[in-house]
């Protein structure tokens, strides 16, 4: 790593660690209710939704009730989107005048963005209407961020509250969610966004004449190119900010309207770890202790930071073929080095190699550069990262309540070894606690490995493929981690827009999200009936770097433990042939 | 303390040893099997391979025969060598019950007509007495059943239970009068009524327990159960996927051979955790069995892991943290009154007061002021009792000398009454005396208050250590008195106690009890008397001694043999210990996984990608023999740990922190490092051997 490399992946760094402490703060008095400028200002209006929603605010909600709201608002917002898109030819906002998009991949995007995965099987410009880009996905961007948080906001009641039996109020949650923290931030991004250069219209594409003829398909000289525009600002931000992913443009934020410049690389990067991060801190506010969400947070980052170290190192190494080809991959003055192929000469190898490591870890899923042109390692690390469950900073909400499914876990085994009943914050972690967390634990891997296998035991799975040998099968196992794990990325090679893929990443999805948000809702109803025991000198203490270490531990191991298998088959066996030669 | 009955037994005494390796085979009965989960998944393993040899023998096979027989042998012992551990452990077990049965003979029983001494009776066998019949039980019989003493002073030698060969006093009413049958009257006579009924008996729980039919599964090892099932729910997905996986990396690479069945039994064997999963029923059981090693029955395991939580201790003081009885260590006399005239009429007042805090005011007077015993009977002197009523005790000397000593209060009461007045000096005495934790007792004649005795607790030899131990351990102690406040402060402070409740009633108990039980703390007490009962069921952990009453034991759910409260501190340790073992073993089992992975992995797949030889980081020799390597691996260490399991895993009280690191460096980091040494060293012995 150079020192320009260093710099530029500290300064980053360093802006995420100032953005940790006030934001958490700030999310924590929105969900506890107390006065912080926007829900004091805004309050009427907060209400006023209530009243016409006809939400009783001052019922709390037992775990159930929770749920089954989480779940109706969910099913009732995948309807909705599949609907505007089978429509979307008879709606307005449509001046390309595009067709209704098939009912398989209507089916997989709708479930895709209520899930909060916004896996794209199709090319957003050429497929959606600008109404259904804001009323469908965009919405959906929105609220499937909201209903993440608003189950970790749950969780964590389960933590402070003693003997109750409600969980607070969904709709509450969701609302204070979009309306204090999603709304404001999008505007604050949107507009910074639109200051690079990204563009917010409503206008029809526009058209440029290019410098040199091409030809198309059919062969007939081609003059004139289609700019697609829209209202794309809008759209990325809060991509960005809720974990979503899901690009206005097919390429994501390598295409040059969706991330012109470094700078909107730098906020849009930033964008994607912000609300994650700073959650942890929140919820170290929210149980008055905040070591706690620092002890999470450093977790995180004990495995977050050797990925990006070995990302970026690898990136920048460049491919060992081309080494013997006597290629010089060295980066000097006039070359960034290393492989550049699928990456944007605007944003080089740490750009590149920080989103590809952060988009993963965060269940974000945009995408800067190409991940199936990534060297079969540093690919492996996004695979990973999302394989792990995406609990490392993870998607806004549910990674952090992802990795309170792991820390039971961890606390589990580690109170069994100094030889208590383990409890966690003062609550007693019990069969039912466990029984939840390793529903939390096994879903994903059922949803990666199961379909995985159909999908190369099948001639439909198998049709996707673009790429012969490990490689090949790196980019259907990458497409199934990524579809369980709510993160949307793709090694792009793989041909993921039908019936089969749609299908079965939609079902992989909706898997992956609600049945670990209902258990871990179900934990905070049990949580929530419980004492709080008192700590004592034996008590395990969870802030200590011991239990961090070991929390790390636990996720990295469950993580390899379950995928070293297929990871050899993929990505290890790629990277071993390549150095072989 | 002596254990007399308890398992010296070494581990391998061939009357245990023998019987466990049969039962070992015995136990291969999928009745059996389906209760534990991991292992069940290791027996359909272990038959699916055997079927896969029975076709290679017939030319069909996938792999080489004696290959496969190989690793189908080896799950079978997997099998064989947990169910042995759990053998193990029952035959320990059972070894303590023979020797308990032994002491349940069918004795007759004189069963009488009338409840009452010296009716007549018939005599009947033991096993015919029910609930509710009384019996008579003379010198040199065995006492028939479970009973509580209605009349009548005996002896008892109850060594057969407790394994303490000094006989006990059993009588009626107070805090002794339980007996338990099986033992045997020494001397005098006991009139009994029978308060269990056949097969409810005490010894026949304790049978129980240690047979381990009776045991329930505990909530933290059902827990534990949970998350061994979900691993082997996913490592059983990771193999059977791994079929798919295997036939398309063929198909790409178009050379290799598609891993075969037997390896991937022989991989999810190995990947699933058996080394716990195996020892899981041994570990519960040794736990049982440590607990009447310190001769402490427990009615279910789930008390004995609630001991290893416990965040309160109740402790009563008197017996328990002080001597019995407490001594006379100053006489301070009021204004006026000379120190010897106090010390006189101290001693007087004593003389004929055989309780252990008479007798040392005699003693005191004597040695401190020489004043020698006297003979009531040359005095006239008339004793007067203590009662509960008056609070009291003294003598009266011919009709003009009335000496009383008693409670600060009962006294000031008595001058009163007599037309005296309560000297104000005095009350500043008494409230140095009770701060420093002694106790008062003011000495009167007449109407006069003539002084102050002071009477100090002493404190047990040891017993301050032992609770900075619990205070490591994250156990805060407390202290359950009737002594006033300021005393119990003193004594709780001098004893290094945490806290203290003065002035205790049950009620008042029972209170503190709920208190700490609403606070989320987990509380535990011991008690003896029918008092203690109500408080005693309320706590999570009740130990209550077995020379204590029925329903002390009956609300109890421990009782110790001993009768030695500080015998809770054993209790949590075992409790901790059990804990200890399950989560080590746990994490052992699945640190070993990564080595495993070293050693199969590259084996199988190798044919398709032979780049993957460089993950063969141990250099086994052959696919074959590396497979095979961490099949045996990973039968041999569940043998390796039946020791550690039986003995559990050490427990210190060090902070919470401590233990863990501690734990996680030898059975996390050993429990990765371990397996490559072995697995290597399987791998060199079978090539040595010419087996692969």
């Amino acid at each position: 790593m150079s020192l320009n490399d260093f710099i530029q992946a500290a300064f980053f760094l360093i802006v995420v660690f100032l953005t940790v402490k006030p934001l958490g703060t700030y999310m924590a008095h929105i969900y506890e209710g107390s006065p912080a400028g926007l829900n004091v200002w805004l309050a009427p209006f907060e209400k006023w939704i209530y009243r016409l929603c006809g939400v009783k605010t001052e019922t709390g909600m037992p775990w159930k009730t929770y749920a089954v709201a989480m779940v109706l608002f969910n099913v009732l917002g995948i309807l909705a989107v599949y609907a505007i898109q089978r429509l979307q030819a008879f709606l307005p906002l449509n001046p390309m005048a595009m067709p209704a998009v098939s009912p398989d991949s209507s089916f997989n995007t709708a479930v895709s963005f209520a899930s909060n995965t916004n896996w794209q099987g199709y090319g957003g410009e050429s497929t959606m209407s600008y109404l259904t880009q804001m009323l469908a996905l965009t919405v959906q961007n929105f609220v499937s961020a909201a209903t993440g948080m608003a189950v970790l906001v749950a969780l964590i009641r389960g933590f402070i509250q003693k003997q109750m039996n409600t969980i607070g109020n969904f709709w509450v949650d969701l609302v204070r969610s979009v309306l204090y923290v999603l709304l404001p931030l999008s505007i604050v991004f949107a507009v910074a966004f639109v200051s690079q250069g990204i563009p917010q219209t409503f206008h029809n594409s526009a058209a440029a004449k290019l410098l040199q003829t091409a030809k198309d398909s059919n062969g007939k000289p081609v003059i004139e190119q289609d700019l697609a525009l829209g209202p794309v600002a809008s759209q990325i931000a809060i991509k960005q900010l809720g974990s979503n992913g899901g690009g206005f443009y097919n390429v994501n934020s390598a295409h040059p309207y969706e991330n012109p410049t470094p700078v909107s690389n730098f906020l849009e990067l930033l964008a994607i770890v912000l609300i994650p991060v700073a959650l942890c801190y929140s919820f170290g506010v929210m149980v008055k202790d905040r070591r706690q969400g620092w002890a999470i947070l450093a977790a995180m980052f004990i495995i977050f930071l050797p990925c990006l170290w070995a990302g970026i190192q690898i990136e920048q190494q460049g491919n060992p073929l081309l080494d013997k080809l006597g290629v010089d991959q060295k980066a000097s003055d006039f070359q960034p080095g290393g492989n550049m192929e699928g990456k944007e000469a605007r944003f080089g190898i740490v750009n590149s190699s920080l989103w590809a490591v952060s988009t993963t870890a965060v269940a974000n899923g945009s995408v800067n550069c190409m991940h199936d042109s990534l060297m079969p390692l540093s690919g492996l690390i996004p695979l990973w990262l999302i394989q792990m469950g995406e609990v490392i900073f993870g998607g806004v909400g549910c990674g952090l309540y992802g990795m309170i499914a792991f820390v039971i876990v961890a606390v589990f085994i580690a109170g069994l070894m100094i030889g208590r009943t383990p409890e966690y914050l003062g609550k007693k972690i019990e069969v039912f606690e466990m029984k939840m967390a390793s529903l939390v634990a096994l879903i994903p891997h059922l949803f990666i490995l199961i379909p995985t296998a159909i999908a190369v035991l099948t001639v439909a799975g198998k049709a996707g493929i673009s790429n012969p040998g490990p490689h090949g099968f790196s980019e259907i196992l990458y497409a199934f981690s990524s579809a369980a794990g709510n993160n949307g990325s793709a090694f792009g090679g793989i041909n993921a827009n039908t019936v089969f893929y749609n299908v079965m990443t939609a079902i992989a999805m909706f898997f992956g999200r609600y049945w670990l948000a209902i258990p871990m809702l179900a934990v905070a109803g049990s949580l929530s009936a419980k004492k709080i025991v008192p700590t004592t000198q034996g008590t395990l203490p969870t802030h200590t770097p011991l239990f961090v270490f070991f929390l790390a531990m636990v996720v990295l191991v469950v993580g390899a433990l379950v995928f070293f298998p297929a990871l050899a088959l993929g990505p290890i066996a790629e990277h071993l042939m390549l150095v072989k030669g | 303390m002596k254990k007399t009955h308890s398992n010296m037994t070494s581990l391998f005494e061939p009357t245990i040893l023998g019987p466990a390796i049969i039962e070992s085979f015995k136990k291969l009965d999928p009745r059996h099997q389906i209760k534990n989960p991991v292992m069940f998944v290791v027996l359909v393993g272990s038959v699916l391979t055997t079927g896969l040899f029975v076709q290679a023998l017939g030319g069909h096979g996938e792999a080489k025969a004696g290959f496969i027989l190989a690793i189908s042998l080896w799950l079978w012992f997997t099998i064989v060598f947990a169910n042995f551990a759990e053998a193990m452990a029952e035959g320990r077990g059972k070894a303590q019950a023979e020797s308990l049965r032994r002491a349940r003979k069918d004795t007759p029983a004189k069963k009488l007509i009338k409840p009452i001494y010296g009716s007549a009776y018939d005599t009947v066998s033991a096993t015919t007495l029910i609930k509710g019949d009384v019996v008579l039980v003379e010198r040199g019989d065995y006492i028939p059943m479970d009973g509580e003493v209605v009349e009548g002073v005996a002896s008892v030698d109850e060594s057969a239970i407790t394994g303490e060969s000094a006989p006990v006093i059993r009588e009626s009413g107070g805090d002794r009068s339980a007996v338990t049958g099986g033992t045997r009257v020494l001397s005098d006579w006991l009139v009994i009524c029978i308060t269990a009924n056949p097969g409810e008996t005490f010894l026949d729980h304790m049978i129980a327990m240690v047979e381990g039919a009776r045991r329930q599964k505990t909530p933290n090892e059902i827990a534990l159960g949970i998350l061994l099932v979900v691993f082997t729910i996913i490592f059983l997905l990771v193999t059977v996927t791994l079929l798919p996986f295997s036939i398309f990396s063929v198909d790409l690479a178009g050379k290799g051979v598609v891993i075969t069945v037997t390896a991937l039994v022989a991989l999810l064997v190995c990947l699933i955790p058996t080394t716990i999963g195996g020892l899981l029923p041994a570990i519960g059981i040794a736990g049982m069995d440590r607990m009447i090693q310190a001769n402490v029955i427990a009615t279910s395991g789930r008390a004995v892991e609630a001991a290893g939580d416990v965040d309160v201790l109740l402790l009563d003081k008197t017996g328990t943290i002080t001597l019995g009885n407490r001594q006379a260590v100053a006489f301070v006399p009021t204004k006026g009154v000379s120190v010897e005239d106090l010390a006189d009429c101290a001693q007087l007042s004593s003389l004929s007061d055989e309780t252990p805090e008479g007798r040392s005011i005699v003693v005191l007077a004597k040695e401190k002021y020489g004043i020698r015993e006297r003979q009531t009977k040359e005095l006239e002197a008339k004793f007067i009792p203590f009662s509960a009523q008056t609070r009291m005790s003294g003598v009266d000397l011919g009709a003009n000398r009335q000496i009383r000593k008693g409670a600060v209060e009962a006294i000031e009461g008595y001058v009163r009454n007599a037309g005296g007045i309560f000297p104000d000096d005095l009350k500043s005495t008494i409230e140095i005396i009770s701060k420093g934790g002694g106790t008062p007792l003011v000495v009167a004649e007449g109407k006069n208050v003539l002084g102050v005795i002071q009477l100090k607790d002493i404190i047990k030899g040891g017993i301050k250590e032992r609770f900075a131990e619990l205070r490591r351990m994250g156990i805060k102690t407390i202290m359950i008195t009737g002594d006033n406040p300021l005393t119990a402060a003193a004594i709780a402070a001098e004893a290094g106690m945490d806290d203290f409740l003065a002035q205790a009633t049950p009620e008042t108990k029972l209170k503190l009890i709920r208190e700490m039980q609403t606070g989320g703390r987990l509380v535990a007490m011991t008690g003896d008397g029918t008092n203690d009962a109500p408080a005693l069921a309320q706590a999570d952990v009740a130990l209550a001694m077995n020379t204590g009453t029925q329903a002390a034991k009956e609300a109890g759910n421990m009782v110790d043999l001993d009768s030695n409260p500080t015998k809770l501190i054993e209790v949590v340790k075992i409790g901790k210990q059990l804990l200890i073992t399950r989560g080590s073993l746990t994490t052992f089992s699945i640190a070993n996984d990564v080595s495993k992975y070293f050693a199969i992995i590259p084996a199988v797949f190798v044919g398709t990608y032979p780049a993957l030889e460089a993950l063969n980081v141990m250099h086994l020799a052959t696919a074959q023999s590396a497979i095979l390597s961490a099949v045996v691996f990973n039968a041999l260490i569940i043998i390796f740990l039946i020791p550690l399991s039986l003995f559990g895993v050490p427990y210190r009280p060090v902070a919470a922190s401590r233990l863990l690191r501690d734990n996680l460096l030898i059975y996390g980091l050993g429990g990765v490092i371990t397996p490559f040494v072995g697995i290597k060293l399987i791998d060199m012995i079978l090539v040595a051997l010419h087996l692969v």
